[in-house]
């Protein structure tokens, strides 16, 4: 099974500040990481290899230095790893974010594709669905169990698959309830953090991957190739403006002694709780 | 370029080319610049997905009921619409379901479009889509809100590419302008800054809200001086999402849907309490328990007493946790980061920290300086 992994790289910490005069982020110095979510989607491509064989591709967009995140799951165990970057990809919403990755993987020959649940600075979740869609193919949401590749036949399914079909059954997290579906490959998946634990990276991987290349794609080696479909300019959403959250105003500070401070939330507390 | 050792190079999709919607031919890429204002202008109306929740019952026996954020959708489409002058439609999806969508004509809605079919007595993305698709195509909406829930999470960005638009998740604050456009404002990068969005030369903008943001639409009957709505029983109709229903049955079949327990929510208490790491054991959270119980309310906490593992997943209040609006809450030995107040939407705040300095103290409506380890048991006493 060829199975490409969608993989981000995000800030690492919520230090991202907003300079409080002129209104702008204040990214400077902001150490990345990967999206947590995808180190879940890469490890259950890496154990579904281990199950029933094939390739794992990573597949990521951002600036060059995101390229770490390939490197991270090279040491992991991933096959292989394509980073989209190009200058006309900056600025990109959700929907040419998906645009771009859907580009990039009508190159490659795939059975399945894994995303994380929702990155954890856009944190929209609605990046993997969209590439399904430029795609044409099914996808599943919030998989929190994958139970067998090709499993056995559907008995009691609400509707009849196509003999033979190569399949996956899963598990989907809707919240209040579990549904546990066939769906026919090729198809996406987004992964919750209940499917699994991630490995941590191998210290032999990581001297044996040392050299490993990373194949870099741009706007012209996609099959669409016209600048204005990618990044900003293939953009539907526009950033009008960003400015700092709005705090309540401070009503009351209370300062003083333990009984005394304590006596008094008593009777605040009578007059709000209950009415 | 991207053939490799394996000779990974196939190309396995077939290119689908340009995407034929509502008569109009769109570029593979989203590009919506290319859309002219007579095209812009044949949009108009606010729909709302009624998100339906079936009874995990076998049969079609047709229990459930909506998600909760579906009144709060509708109370903020009526709202716009009203503003703007247009109207109100919901769209109902499932199985035996048209009696739940008579019941919300007694919302302020003109009209419920119902397509009660047995293929949506379970979500499946592809089936849900295609009639989704049909409504869209037929209705041709301004703008369309949707819940923030794992369903909307998962449609919205599949209408949002078939129609090659925009779609802002999460927002906090939706407003229109008199030229229709659809202002959203949602919290970005972890919540320390909010981005105002706007899609301006796409059609249907597209939103999701998350539960407990908006206020409750009201239930009337009838609404006074207006046309009561009215329930439109529909069947597919339009070509591009019959096509698309036929695929979409042939690649996804469902087992079996089980209920998970409910968790009691804590989106629904009226009083939280909720606790940070200024709890310095496990064993501590007794106490704090006890004052929730007292108040009638709940624990809840902030994320680091989750990552600890002691207060579950359900109970985490904040950006990536839950949102929450009670009519108290309590915080007590939480610094108040900005992932944390973003989970907060409404209430009294309270907060205790040792920390005069501590950020809380600028969200709380009533800050108390003093260590949660005196003053609560000393709360406890005289409560
Ligand atoms: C993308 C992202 C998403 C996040 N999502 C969430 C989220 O959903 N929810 C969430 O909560 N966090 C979230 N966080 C984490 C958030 O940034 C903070 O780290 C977290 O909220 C801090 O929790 P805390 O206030 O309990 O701990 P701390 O920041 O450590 O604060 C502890 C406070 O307790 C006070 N204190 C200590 N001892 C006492 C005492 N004896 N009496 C009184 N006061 C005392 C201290 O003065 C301090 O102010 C997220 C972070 C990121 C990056
Ligand atoms: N720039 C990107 N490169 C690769 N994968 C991405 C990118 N953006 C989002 N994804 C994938 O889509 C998922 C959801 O992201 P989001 O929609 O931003 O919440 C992530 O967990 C990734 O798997």
């Amino acid at each position: 099974m060829n199975i490409v992994v969608l993989m981000k790289q995000v800030p690492g910490t919520s230090s991202v500040g907003v300079d409080p005069t002129r209104g702008t982020l204040r990214r400077e110095g902001v150490p990345a990481q990967t999206n947590p979510y995808d180190l879940h989607a890469l490890e259950a491509a890496l154990a579904l290899k281990e199950q029933v064989g094939g390739t794992v591709t990573v597949v990521s967009m951002g600036p060059p230095q995101a390229e770490a995140v390939i490197r991270e799951a090279y040491w992991m165990g991933a096959d292989h790893g394509i980073l989209l970057t190009d200058r006309v990809f900056a600025g990109a919403d959700t929907l040419a974010t998906a645009f771009t990755l859907s580009q990039a993987l009508k190159t490659l020959e795939f059975d399945l594709i894994i995303a994380g649940m929702q990155s954890t600075d856009g944190d929209t979740a609605q990046v993997g669905p969209g590439v399904a869609e430029f795609l044409d193919i099914p996808h599943v949401s919030y998989v929190r169990e994958i139970k067998g590749v090709a499993g056995p036949e559907v008995g009691a399914g609400t509707y009849p698959l196509p003999e033979g079909a190569a399949r996956l059954t899963v598990t989907a997290d809707l919240g209040d309830t579990l549904l546990i579906q066939d769906v026919c490959l090729p198809a996406l998946i987004t992964v919750t953090k209940d499917l699994n634990q991630p490995r941590l990276p191998s210290f032999k991987l990581r001297k044996a991957v040392a050299d490993k290349p990373v194949s870099v794609m741009r706007a012209e080696d996609l099959p669409a190739s016209p600048k204005p479909y990618y990044g900003l300019a293939g953009s539907a959403t526009r950033v009008e403006k960003i400015f700092p959250p709005e705090r309540t105003v401070v009503r009351e500070i209370w300062e003083g002694e333990p009984d005394e401070l304590a006596s008094r939330l008593a009777v605040l507390l009578r007059e709000v709780v209950g009415k | 370029m991207t053939r490799d050792e394996s000779g990974t190079k196939i190309t396995r999709v077939p290119e689908s080319g340009a995407n034929k919607i509502a008569g109009h031919v769109r570029e593979p890429g989203a590009r919506p610049e290319g859309n002219s204002a007579e095209m812009m202008s044949e949009w108009s109306g606010i729909m709302v997905f009624a998100e339906f929740h079936h009874a995990a019952s076998p049969t079609d026996s047709g229990g459930g009921e909506f998600d909760p954020v579906t009144f709060e959708l509708i109370g903020k489409a009526r709202e716009m619409a009203d503003k703007s002058d247009q109207e109100v439609v919901c769209v109902v999806l499932g199985s035996g379901v048209t009696g739940a969508a008579a019941d919300l004509l007694h919302y302020p809605v003109d009209r419920v479009l119902v397509y009660d079919r047995h293929e949506l007595r379970h979500y499946v993305a592809g089936v849900y889509a295609a009639f989704f698709q049909d409504a869209v195509l037929t209705e041709k909406p301004s703008i369309i809100l949707m819940g923030a829930t794992p369903v909307g999470r998962s449609l919205a960005p599949r209408i949002a590419v078939r129609f090659r638009t925009g779609l802002t998740a999460d927002c906090t604050v939706l407003d229109i302008r008199p030229n229709g456009d659809l202002v959203q404002t949602r919290p970005a990068f972890g919540g320390n800054i909010m981005a105002t969005i706007l899609t301006k030369n796409a059609r249907p903008q597209m939103a999701t809200v998350r539960y407990k943001v908006m206020p409750w639409a009201e239930r009337l009957d009838g609404r006074p001086g207006k046309k009561p709505g009215v329930l439109v029983e529909r069947e597919m109709s339009q070509p591009d999402a019959v096509k698309s229903l036929a695929r979409n049955l042939k690649s996804v079949a469902v087992r079996s849907e089980v209920l998970v327990p409910k968790a009691d929510s804590i989106s629904e208490a009226k009083v939280i309490v909720a606790v940070g790491r200024g709890v310095k054991s496990n064993s501590d959270l007794e106490m704090f328990e006890a004052l929730a119980e007292r108040l009638g309310g709940m624990l809840g906490g902030s994320r680091p007493l989750v990552e600890k593992g002691w207060i579950p997943v359900s109970r985490q209040i904040g950006q990536s946790g839950r949102t929450v609006r009670p009519d108290v809450y309590i915080a007590l030995g939480i610094s108040g980061a900005i992932q944390h107040v973003a989970g907060i939407s409404g209430g009294t705040i309270i907060a205790v920290n040792s920390d005069k300095v501590a950020p809380i103290f600028e969200f709380a409506n009533y800050g108390v300086v003093g260590d949660i380890y005196s003053v609560v048991p000393a709360l406890l006493k005289v409560l």
